[in-house]
């Protein structure tokens, strides 16, 4: 294999599935190339709650799920601690709610695997007391919340680490075949047009919801359910511990603490496949997210909203269900060859954010076979990069000797990666963002190691723009940072323009009350100010 | 958790811009930062708990200057209170019991002021305890306050028609006797008699020193006996800005004492001779031959309080003043803050523009309500500072405000 172009497998989808899999298949030491026609995370990998599910969410509808997430859980508390918070769950039992449920439910658990302890309401209130005071059951369940861009990240660091390629804003616009066989791909850079081609004896679709676009390339159907699922973020976190409706699965019924937030979600809603590149928040969404959100933790009523924004499942259909709430969340591996008669092509697609690495493991098997390569999967025992150390504190301990707030939040985001970022000189340690305490050295690091090409990667990778202004104080500051590393003062600038459009989208469904004066003031200083 | 209001921030960052802090000292962050930003990550984990918090001042010119309504200092002070380690040492401890180190120094006030004026005992009090070896501690009075009022005045107050409570401090009562006994003459003047209170110090150095407990049992003393006047039908008078300011706003926003029942009964005297002459009911009566050119400072918890201007206005009631109001700014003394040695320097560059500002008017003497300004002004500009009522002491012509007022002494 001399030729730069030609790899063992190619995964198109640089979501956490595709980030996975190149990960696995780098470290059974095949030669990877990972294409992702944006950047990375920005499909559901990024769309969804960040919730650590114990499984017990599916405990009682869908067993196999249920078992997968409370495995998957367990592994990536040591593997990715640095993405993960321990934050445990509660299942809580309201007067509307059918008690009953409650028994069935921690059953199904306890067969499933997972820890389920019933605790006293009043034991509830006093652990978390933001839950509803008028509950009348919880159960403790091991739920947390994980952070999936940095958990995507990681990924796609660690397959980097092991000589992985990645190329991110390219296109796969066909596939090249011959006869029945994928040999590659033909791709275009979506940002100079530049076309080119890569080859390899295995292509995997690990493009999500537009698997089903990949595999029609191939001339191949996965019949796709995209089900829509609209979320809530709010200023700060409002409960310290994770609170699920104990009752059959339905909307708004998770509140996530994740980072400085936390997240009310979902609604579910099939939406046609053309709308998923376009996806809008509507008034009605936010009305009922903030309804029932308000019964898991009436202070979300007062408590300022930060954005609202809305991802897609992607689910395999099953049957005629029109929510998509009935579909299995099992994971979906695709040998095209023995379903289709296509060789050299693989999809993985179904499952979940929790179950990426055992989605990852069964495609690269599937590889593997396909190669008869004979390595075995070695993700669920070698820690991602940044969490070969512990928690925050054992992490900035380590490193500095009088961690500052600027220090520990990066070792929040980056675990012992953090060692790489710059924080000898002052202007190293000065902040970029204030809200989320990044810092110029780690907005660097990320420009450096993580693939950054404008502001909305960085805000992906580093949390720059996501906290309480929404960019308002860190945009500039960044752009001038991005301008400097990329040597391009008019890129950078209509880069600051798409990004605050970016941050005002989301704004938008819920702007009122200090949100919008928040976009008011940000307004007024991009306009009226900076005169952009 | 949204007491202090947080969520309001709009990230103005005009509190960090009017931080005295923050421009002499690289290790503070800020109030913005260090406040609702703050917040959000020690909420998440307590870890994020920043020590360098303790380098604020409690000014609360970030409070003053925010146009959201955020409460930046109670949100920095509630989070030391809640996450910090800061234990107080014992230097701490010495100068944040303002009232035990009175009790202790007064019957050997003249060694005390003596050592502690020393070069020798000024070293000492450097080298062992961590006080600055620049600093002038105020004297301690060998006759304090209450003892005066008791022998002297406490028989004849009931005579006067109107009664008032006086909070008269710790300062009063210790080092500067003198504002006690001008409260009581212009008092007594405009026909009130004083009744005094079972105090205790209102604590505010406590709550800088992180004496957390000691600071609520003195605030749950103080409210009681003011709960008592209060019902009694008496208002709490005070002479102390900072007092005041402590006694009606950071019992409830930090220690979490409930004052509801007193808070607007507290109420500085320049407020309250202010708002008797404002609605015509006492008269002053002002002595022909007073002159003086004052230079008048504003402490930062007047500005907090939104009180200056009744000070300002009942000073320019006299004809022989020529007054001065000076740029607002801090004086950098913040308390027991300026005396720490690890503090003296960034004291210090806080206060210069407020020195710089002194000198260049160049008064007689300068006026402020808070003793903490006075002792800092006096000791880095060299200018006398005098609490208002002292002034309004000197320039009543007393007996007759006292025949005005249909006061039979």
């Amino acid at each position: 294999m001399t030729n730069k172009n030609e790899f063992d497998v190619i995964i198109v989808g640089g979501g956490i599935t595709g980030a996975g899999t190149a990960r696995d298949c780098a470290m059974r030491g095949l030669k990877v190339l990972l294409i992702e026609r944006h950047d990375i995370a920005t499909g559901a990998t990024g769309r969804n709650h960040g919730l650590l599910h114990s499984g017990a969410r599916y405990a009682v509808t869908d067993r196999e799920s249920a078992t997968e997430c409370i495995e998957e859980n367990k592994i990536l508390r040591k593997i990715a601690r640095h993405c993960v918070d321990d934050t445990s769950g509660f299942f809580i039992t309201l007067p509307e709610d059918d008690l009953a449920y409650q028994a069935k439910f921690v059953e199904s658990c306890l067969a499933a695997g997972i820890q389920a302890d019933i605790i006293d309401p009043k034991e509830a209130i006093r652990l978390e007391p933001s839950v509803n005071p008028t509950l009348i059951g919880a159960v403790r369940v091991p739920d947390g919340s994980v952070d999936p861009f940095r958990l995507c990240a990681a990924n796609m660091l660690d397959a980097k680490l092991h000589g992985a390629k990645v190329l991110v804003y390219t296109e796969v616009e066909s596939f090249i075949m011959e006869g029945d066989t994928v040999l590659g791909v033909r791709t275009v850079d979506q940002r100079t047009g530049e076309k080119a081609e890569y080859r390899a004896a295995v292509t995997v679709n690990a493009a999500g919801i537009w698997g089903h676009h990949i595999a029609s390339l191939a001339g191949v159907n996965i019949g796709m359910f995209p089900a829509k699922g609209a979320l809530l973020i709010f200023a700060h976190r409002v409960n310290s511990i994770v609170i699920n409706r104990c009752r059959k699965p339905a909307n708004a019924d998770i509140l996530v603490p994740g980072d400085t937030v936390c997240v009310i979600g979902t609604t579910s809603t099939r939406v046609p496949y053309e709308e998923c590149d376009h996806m809008h928040v509507t008034p009605e969404e936010v009305d009922l997210l903030l309804t029932e959100g308000a019964k898991l933790a009436p202070v979300l009523e007062n408590t300022r909203i930060l954005r609202a924004y809305a991802g897609v499942r992607p689910l395999v259909s099953a049957d005629n269900d029109p929510s998509g709430r009935n579909i299995s969340r099992g994971i979906v591996c695709l040998d095209h060859e023995v379903r289709d008669g296509v060789k050299g092509f693989v999809s993985i697609t179904g499952g979940k954010l929790m179950t990426y690495r055992l989605m990852a493991e069964q495609a690269a098997d599937a590889v593997c076979k396909k190669l008869h390569v004979n390595q075995v999967c070695k993700t669920a025992v070698t820690p991602l990069p940044g969490s070969a150390t512990g928690s925050v504190e054992e992490v900035s301990r380590k490193l500095w000797s009088v961690p500052v707030t600027v220090q520990k939040a990066a070792a929040g985001r980056s675990g012992d990666w953090a060692e790489k970022i710059a924080m000898d000189h002052p202007m190293d340690r000065s902040l970029v963002c204030e809200c989320e305490e990044v810092s110029v050295g780690e907005a660097e690091m990320a420009i450096r190691d993580l693939d950054v090409h404008n502001l909305t990667d960085l805000r992906r990778r580093t949390r720059v723009g996501m906290g309480t202004c929404q960019a308002e104080l860190c945009a500039c500051r960044a752009a001038g940072l991005l301008a400097k590393a990329h040597g391009c003062a008019d890129r950078a600038r209509a880069d600051l323009k798409d990004f605050m459009n970016e941050r005002w989208k989301g704004m938008y469904p819920v702007a009122w009350g200090e949100t919008l004066r928040e976009g008011e003031f940000t307004q007024w200083i991009y306009k009226a100010v900076l005169g952009l | 958790m949204n007491d202090h209001k947080f969520e309001q921030c709009i990230k103005c960052t005009i509190c960090t811009a009017y931080c005295p802090v923050v421009a002499v000292n690289p290790l503070y962050p800020g109030p913005k930062q260090a406040g609702p930003d703050g917040e959000r990550f020690r909420i998440k984990n307590k870890f994020f708990f920043d020590e360098n918090l303790k380098y604020c001042m409690n000014c609360k010119r970030c409070e003053v200057a925010c146009p959201s309504g955020v409460n930046i200092a109670d949100i920095i002070h509630s989070a030391r209170m809640r996450y910090g380690h800061q234990k107080p040492n014992l230097r701490d401890m010495i100068l944040a019991s303002t009232d035990l180190m009175g009790v202790m120094a007064r019957p050997v006030a003249p060694v005390v002021n003596a050592v502690a004026g020393s070069k020798a005992g000024k070293w000492a009090m450097d080298t062992f305890l961590g006080v600055d070896q620049h600093r002038t501690f105020p004297k301690y009075q060998f006759k304090g306050f209450v003892g005066w009022f008791k022998r002297e005045m406490e028989a004849s107050q009931a005579s006067y028609p109107r009664q008032i409570a006086f909070f008269h401090g710790c300062s009063t009562e210790y080092q500067h006797p003198e504002v006690g006994k001008a409260f009581v003459q212009v008092m007594n003047a405009l026909g009130f008699g004083v009744q005094l209170l079972d105090e205790e110090c209102c604590g505010v150095a406590m709550i800088s020193n992180a004496m957390w407990k000691q600071a609520k049992q003195h605030a749950r003393h103080n409210v009681a006996a003011f709960e008592k006047a209060v019902d009694a039908g008496l208002p709490v008078v005070t002479t102390a800005s900072t007092c005041t300011f402590t006694m009606r706003d950071e019992y409830p926003h930090i220690l979490g004492v409930d004052n509801a029942k007193v808070r607007s009964s507290i109420v500085l005297v320049e407020k309250f001779i202010h708002d008797l002459v404002d609605k015509g009911k006492v008269k002053l009566v002002f002595r022909k031959d007073y002159k003086a050119r004052m230079a008048y400072h504003i402490p930062c918890h007047m500005e907090k309080l939104g009180w200056s201007i009744f000070t300002k206005n009942l000073l320019q009631m006299i004809p022989g003043a020529d007054l001065t109001v000076l740029g607002s700014g801090c004086c950098g003394i913040a308390g027991t803050y300026g005396f720490k040695k690890e503090n003296y320097a960034y004291s210090q560059a806080i206060g210069q523009p407020v020195f710089d500002e002194i000198a260049r008017v160049n008064p007689e003497f300068v006026v402020s309500e808070c003793d903490t300004c006075k002792w800092q002004i006096e000791m880095s500009t060299g200018y006398a500072v005098k609490n208002p009522i002292l002034i309004l002491s000197e320039a009543l012509d007393l007996e007759a405000t006292a025949k005005a007022n249909c006061v039979n002494g």
